[in-house]
């Protein structure tokens, strides 16, 4: 080992006490630091600081996070990639395992991308409590005396980028403000897979040495702990050398994190919620009502965005294998009429419940002669856009509640929410739920 | 077989499990670049992901840690009041951490970022949040400080969080 061993961090307990190869070169930066760079080692002053507080922050984002992935995957899957109509199209071997997806629990894709989008900005003020408990360790000199050591490095770039790139994608996408000048849902998924590798990588290094920190001071009594000594020197260095008089306790640095995701929860569950509640997303697009009565719902992409206008003289295209009928609205409107309460939901994490009537799809599959159709292509009379057309898998064309809805609340829907007429089936993300339908091809192999 | 394990220990600085495992996250990572590499926008991409991590190391993490540094520097430096008293320390340092973080995370609504988007998505004119998030954070110190009169009208048991060390 070298003469001026005092002055680094101790090294990790994973990692071999000697320099590995080329043993040289972290030689040579030991000996030749950068200026500055010994003096910052002795500025981290704060008690807080040490391995018990950065596991237990470790600890909430190993079990929050993999919700965020997860849900944000079955997002994926909610777009019925099958039919090449989830973004990005080309993914590989990086997604779910293919699979029809469901429309039962009909609230199921407004909890998974809730669930998605709440958590994600629920955990914000961990992962930056996490990054601060640990940020000594980018500023250790030397950065590596391995390979091994170079090498969990980068994969900690991958790790910290990848976690703030989605938080703030993501965060840039729910509210409307596209600055990065890239495609999101592209950018999203691979940040996403870049991220989740790190994470797996980070998770199954760091597990152990998260375990036995945890065990080393008991929650329950550090949350009855006023005080605040700092924790005992620590294998990766974490305890500062020289702390600081403390000002804060351990306690009150999680009750302050915790505090601050209660506040952004507060400020953001209100656009999942009807009513006066979503007002409560004080500081969300979501968090405004557009309007009052049966209409007054939010609206995802309004019929001037879509350059739609209201005509008289509108007719529904329904087509079979070999059977094409067109129906007026008063036609439509003569037919047997189904009401249902369904949500609708946005992959942007906002969902609103409301009460739709209609004609049932799978009567107007049976009306062109399709007792069994396989799939259903819909069709807007949104001449661009990204979701001016989707196709339904079977069971969601054949589910009882599945609809060509004209009405809403008692109403008959207002031209930002799809009129003439638009598709409500239940847990279908809200943009395959076609507004201004055209035409509808109902196809079945047999 | 003990020997050579020992050696590639000592080499590497890890054992093979290590190795695996990161050589593992960078096969995806390597797949996905090559993936985007296509794409128009990749550069712009990569710059957002690095850019992400030294925006938060270098300038975010400077900022606020400097901030709280003068934060408390101000208030010992008021500090001749007797010992007893609660410090007010903590009771800025948190409405501000969470005024700051408010501003980072709905930072589109408050600057009226994306209008044109915004208008498109929900057919409503953008308005700025701004006077919102001004009131939270108003709301947020004046709670705090509430809490410290709360703390100083009961002095020995508010002092005793901020005494020992």
């Amino acid at each position: 080992m070298s003469g001026n061993d005092f002055t680094r961090a101790p090294e990790s307990p994973r990692t071999d006490p000697a320099d590995g190869f080329p043993r040289g070169l972290w030689r040579a930066m030991d000996r030749y630091p950068p200026p500055g760079a010994r003096g910052i080692a002795g500025r981290w002053r704060s008690p807080l600081r040490g391995p018990w507080l950065t596991s237990v922050y470790g600890a909430v984002l190993l079990a929050g996070l993999p919700l965020v992935i997860i849900t944000g995957l079955l997002d994926y899957a909610a777009y019925s990639p099958q039919f090449g109509q989830a973004f990005p199209g080309d993914v590989g071997w990086l997604r779910l395992p293919p699979f029809d997806w469901p429309t039962r629990p009909s609230w199921l894709f407004r909890v998974t991308q809730g669930l998605h989008v709440t958590l994600g900005i629920i955990l914000i003020p961990v992962v930056l409590a996490k990054l601060w408990s640990v940020i000594p360790k980018l500023f250790d000199w030397p950065p590596a005396r391995s390979l091994a050591q170079v090498l969990e490095r980068l994969s900690l770039l991958l790790l910290v980028g990848g976690i703030l790139f989605q938080i703030g994608t993501g965060l840039l996408n729910i509210q409307y403000a596209y600055l990065f000048g890239f495609d999101f849902y592209t950018a999203h998924y691979f940040g996403a897979w870049v991220f989740t590798a790190a994470f797996v990588v980070h998770v199954a290094l760091r597990l152990p040495r998260l375990v036995s920190a945890l065990r080393s001071r008991p929650l329950r009594r550090e949350l009855h702990t006023p005080t605040i000594r700092p924790e005992p020197p620590d294998p990766d260095g974490l305890v500062p050398a020289r702390p600081d008089t403390a000002t804060i306790s351990r306690r009150g640095a999680l009750t302050l994190v915790g505090g601050l995701s209660v506040l952004l929860a507060a400020l953001t569950v209100g656009q999942t919620l009807d009513g006066v509640w979503r007002r409560t997303a004080l500081l969300l697009p979501r968090g405004r009502q557009p309007g009052e009565g049966p209409n007054g719902f939010p609206v995802n992409r309004s019929a001037a965005a879509a350059g739609v206008q209201m005509t008289d003289g509108w007719r529904l295209t329904v087509r079979g294998k070999d059977r094409e009928v067109t129906l007026g609205r008063a036609q439509l409107l003569a037919m047997r009429q189904h009401t249902v309460r369904l949500p609708i939901g946005c992959v942007e994490g906002w969902s609103t419940l409301q009460t739709w009537t209609g004609v049932r799809l799978r009567d107007l599959a049976a009306l062109v002669g399709v007792s069994a159709p396989d799939s259903a292509h819909v069709r807007s009379l949104e001449r661009a856009g990204l979701f001016n057309q989707a196709t339904l898998q079977a069971n969601q064309v054949l589910d009882g509640d599945s609809l060509l809805a004209l009405r809403v609340n008692g109403a008959d829907l207002s031209l930002d929410h799809g009129y003439p007429a638009r598709v409500i089936v239940p847990a279908l993300p809200g943009v395959h739920c076609t507004k201004w339908v055209a035409d509808i091809t109902f196809r079945s192999d047999a | 077989m003990r020997e050579l394990s020992a050696r590639f220990r000592t080499g590497y600085g890890s054992s093979p499990r290590h190795l695996l495992l990161v050589v593992g996250a960078f096969a995806v990572t390597a797949w996905i670049v090559l993936r985007l590499a296509g794409e128009p926008t990749a550069g712009r991409m990569l710059l957002w992901f690095v850019g992400a991590a030294v925006a938060h190391d270098f300038v975010l993490f400077p900022v606020y840690a400097l901030a709280d540094r003068t934060l408390r520097r101000t208030v010992d430096a008021r500090r001749a009041a007797p010992r007893s008293r609660p410090s007010v320390l903590n009771h800025v340092r948190f409405p501000a951490l969470a005024s700051g973080l408010l501003f980072l995370v709905y930072l589109p609504g408050i600057l009226r970022q994306g209008r044109d988007t915004y208008l498109a998505a929900t057919g409503l004119h953008r308005q700025s949040y701004l006077t919102r998030w001004l009131l939270v954070s108003a709301a947020l110190f004046l709670l705090s400080g509430a809490w410290y009169v709360l703390r100083r009208a009961r002095p020995r048991q508010g002092s005793r969080q901020d005494s020992s060390g």
